[in-house]
């Protein structure tokens, strides 16, 4: 059996089917659905034993087009970069609110992506930032926590 | 029934409902390119405005509002990859390349004309059958629509590029794993969620269509970004914006529109279907019917891949008013809010709403052509301006799409755990997604999955847990027939080949 990367990511999904099975299995259900035709655990059952089989059968059956990715070629750091700044922007939404996160989150995505044209980058952050808020907030009335602008007055 | 017509006919030919056609159209649009927000919510957002209004020009709003954010979803898929809703996520298969091989003003006139043809189309047969119609719909029982279900993603599982189908199955399964996330619908019970709070209420919809298409797309061209068999070619604003279809192209869209409109229309009749299933299966019988050379071209920007999609979702926003006008039951998620809206106005729907309150029942489907026309006149001379979003430079559009998609899940939720699940899942697609694991089956199944479920939950405990359901009614085992014959062509197909 030829051992390529598709091979590998289909054995993991084979063990990840596993213990979805596992986890289905462990499903508290009421005792009087236990022996029910159909109770909770019925479907991800199924979907368990069907995961096991595609996954398993990719993994016996020949792969005729092996997939090769040009690993030197990619741009892991960038891709990382922008993915902390993400989580970064996740983690502090909710305490520092939309509108400077998201600006912030523009601005350094901007930034670490190579642009160096600082007007227009504050341009595309800021302004662009409030003036979507104004859309969401203002016209649509969506919601929006703020406690930044709710600080310095600027919403209710 | 003329009389009935032609009271309908003159209700949305008065100036207030052509203008409230036009107002929901244009919002529709506006709404529906947003990624995240859906006309679910255009039209949740339109209810309190419809109460100052007559039944009959309140609907007419909403029903504008509806099309016009399909229409405007389908903007989005094309442009940037970000469907905001199910229904136009099979449009993006193969809009997304066409505009990415510099025809996004073409790949966006294209998804105009089919959804105008699409919904004319529709508007036509529901003048025509609407009141036989509901009584056909009501004949499918759940045993049907579980193998309506197992027949559309095996379809998309068969009709993904060749040698894919055990992966697209791995998909499949993947999307329903993640539907059987949170309470079992009937018990409550939570699964799934390690006793997280914050996936009791199961992954949502908008945040695994985003982070699997927009973010990890995003993600992707990143990746790529030194790849020189991957770097994006330069055009020109006037390719970008042309909207010229020349007669090849037409050619192929007219064979396409008839057949897909048809498909969508039926599917959008059944209650509980709608648009989603319509597109994905309008897009998986286009692949199967179009010659050999034209087969390869799908998933790389066919002009038949995006046009049976297109017109097959707006065929069957047309027919999902069916089941709600005459049975009471929505056929979708957006039918439900306008049905609830229709129950405001203390319409109570039925079969004999079309005699009752003739005024309704047929000035929502008369304005439809209304609708259709506007749409299209509104559009169309946007596109070229609309398409320069995609000549922005990628050091700006891709935080604006991460921008977009974030923001989209964010305003649903207000919580950062779904922003963190969102990168999550995004990181793994985009993994995926370099081994050629398409994410289109992954979607359709995450649609279903609940649904699906919800089915077989019925079918098993009316048969007393026994599997006689799938061959007990006819309707079933053709579906089923079709099913198996679907994966014996696709075997046929891949030894014939492999032999060649």
């Amino acid at each position: 059996m030829n051992i390529n990367t598709t091979k590998i990511i289909s054995l993991l999904f084979f063990i990840f089917s596993a213990f979805y099975l596992y986890t289905a299995y462990q499903i508290q259900v009421f005792a009087f659905d236990e022996n029910a035709p159909f109770n909770a655990r019925t479907f991800p059952i199924y979907l368990g034993y069907a995961g096991l089989f595609f996954s398993g059968l990719k993994l016996i059956l020949p792969d005729p087009d092996t997939i090769k990715v040009e690993h030197r070629t990619l741009e892991y750091k960038k891709t990382a970069l922008l993915i902390v700044i993400a989580i970064i922007y996740g983690a502090t939404i909710l305490k520092v609110g939309y509108f400077l996160t998201t600006s912030f989150f523009l601005f350094a995505s901007y930034y670490f992506l190579g642009e160096r044209r600082w007007v227009l980058m504050f341009l595309l952050s800021f302004p662009f930032v409030a003036g979507f808020m104004y859309l969401l907030h203002g016209v649509l009335e969506i919601y929006l926590r703020d406690p930044f602008l709710k600080s310095i007055g600027v919403m209710g | 029934m003329t009389e009935g017509i032609l009271i309908g006919l003159t209700t949305a030919l008065s100036f207030q409902n052509i203008f409230m056609v036009m107002i929901g159209c244009f919002f529709g649009t506006i709404i529906g390119m947003l990624p995240g927000l859906g006309p679910m919510t255009a039209i949740a957002l339109m209810i309190p405005i419809t109460y100052g209004f007559d039944p009959a020009t309140g609907l007419i709003l909403m029903a504008g509002v509806y099309y016009g954010a399909v229409f405007g979803g389908s903007t989005s898929s094309i442009l940037l990859n970000a469907p905001g809703v199910p229904g136009t996520v099979a449009t993006s298969f193969d809009g997304y390349p066409m505009a990415q091989q510099g025809k996004a003003g073409k790949a966006l006139a294209i998804a105009a004309w089919s959804s105008f043809a699409g919904g004319t189309l529709s508007a036509i047969y529901l003048l025509f059958m609407a009141p036989s119609l509901s009584k056909v719909s009501l004949s499918f029982r759940s045993p049907d629509y579980f193998a309506l279900m197992i027949l559309g993603l095996t379809a998309i599982a068969a009709f993904s590029s060749k040698g894919q189908f055990l992966k697209a199955m791995m998909m499949v399964v993947l999307g329903l794993m993640l539907a059987s996330v949170g309470q079992d619908s009937l018990s409550d019970i939570t699964r799934f969620t390690f006793d997280n709070m914050n996936l009791t209420d199961g992954i949502s919809f908008v945040l695994v269509v985003m982070s699997t298409f927009a973010m990890s797309e995003a993600l992707t061209i990143i990746l790529k970004r030194n790849d020189p068999t991957a770097a994006a070619k330069q055009v020109s604003l006037t390719e970008l914006g042309s909207i010229k279809i020349n007669k090849e192209e037409r050619g192929k869209m007219y064979r396409t529109i008839p057949r897909s409109s048809v498909i969508g229309f039926l599917i959008g009749v059944l209650p509980g279907a709608g648009a989603t299933i319509a597109s994905f299966l309008a897009y998986g019988m286009e692949r199967n019917l179009v010659k050999d050379d034209e087969k390869e071209k799908f998933g790389k920007g066919s002009v038949n891949g995006l046009s049976a999609p297109e017109t097959a979702n707006n065929a069957a926003c047309s027919g999902s008013f069916v089941p709600m006008l005459t049975l009471g039951i929505p056929g979708s998620g957006t039918t439900a809010v306008m049905l609830g809206a229709l129950l405001g106005f203390g319409i109570q729907p039925g079969p004999r709403l079309y005699m009752t309150n003739p005024e309704i029942f047929w000035s929502v489907i008369m304005s439809m052509y209304i609708g259709m026309v506007i749409l299209l006149i509104l559009n169309l001379p946007l596109i070229p301006y609309i398409a320069r979003i995609l000549a922005v430079p990628k050091n700006y559009l891709i935080p604006l799409i991460l921008f977009f998609s974030i923001t989209g899940i964010y305003v649903m939720s207000f919580n950062n755990f779904d922003i963190y699940l969102m990168i999550g899942i995004a990181v793994v697609a985009t993994f995926l997604r370099l081994y050629d694991f398409p994410m289109p089956p992954l979607i359709l199944a995450f649609v279903l999955g609940g649904l699906m479920e919800e089915n077989l939950r019925r079918s098993l405990l009316l048969s007393n847990g026994s599997w006689e359901f799938l061959w007990d009614r006819t309707l079933t085992v053709c579906i089923l027939v079709t099913t198996i014959l679907i994966v014996l062509w696709h075997i046929y197909k891949t030894f014939s080949k492999k032999k060649s």
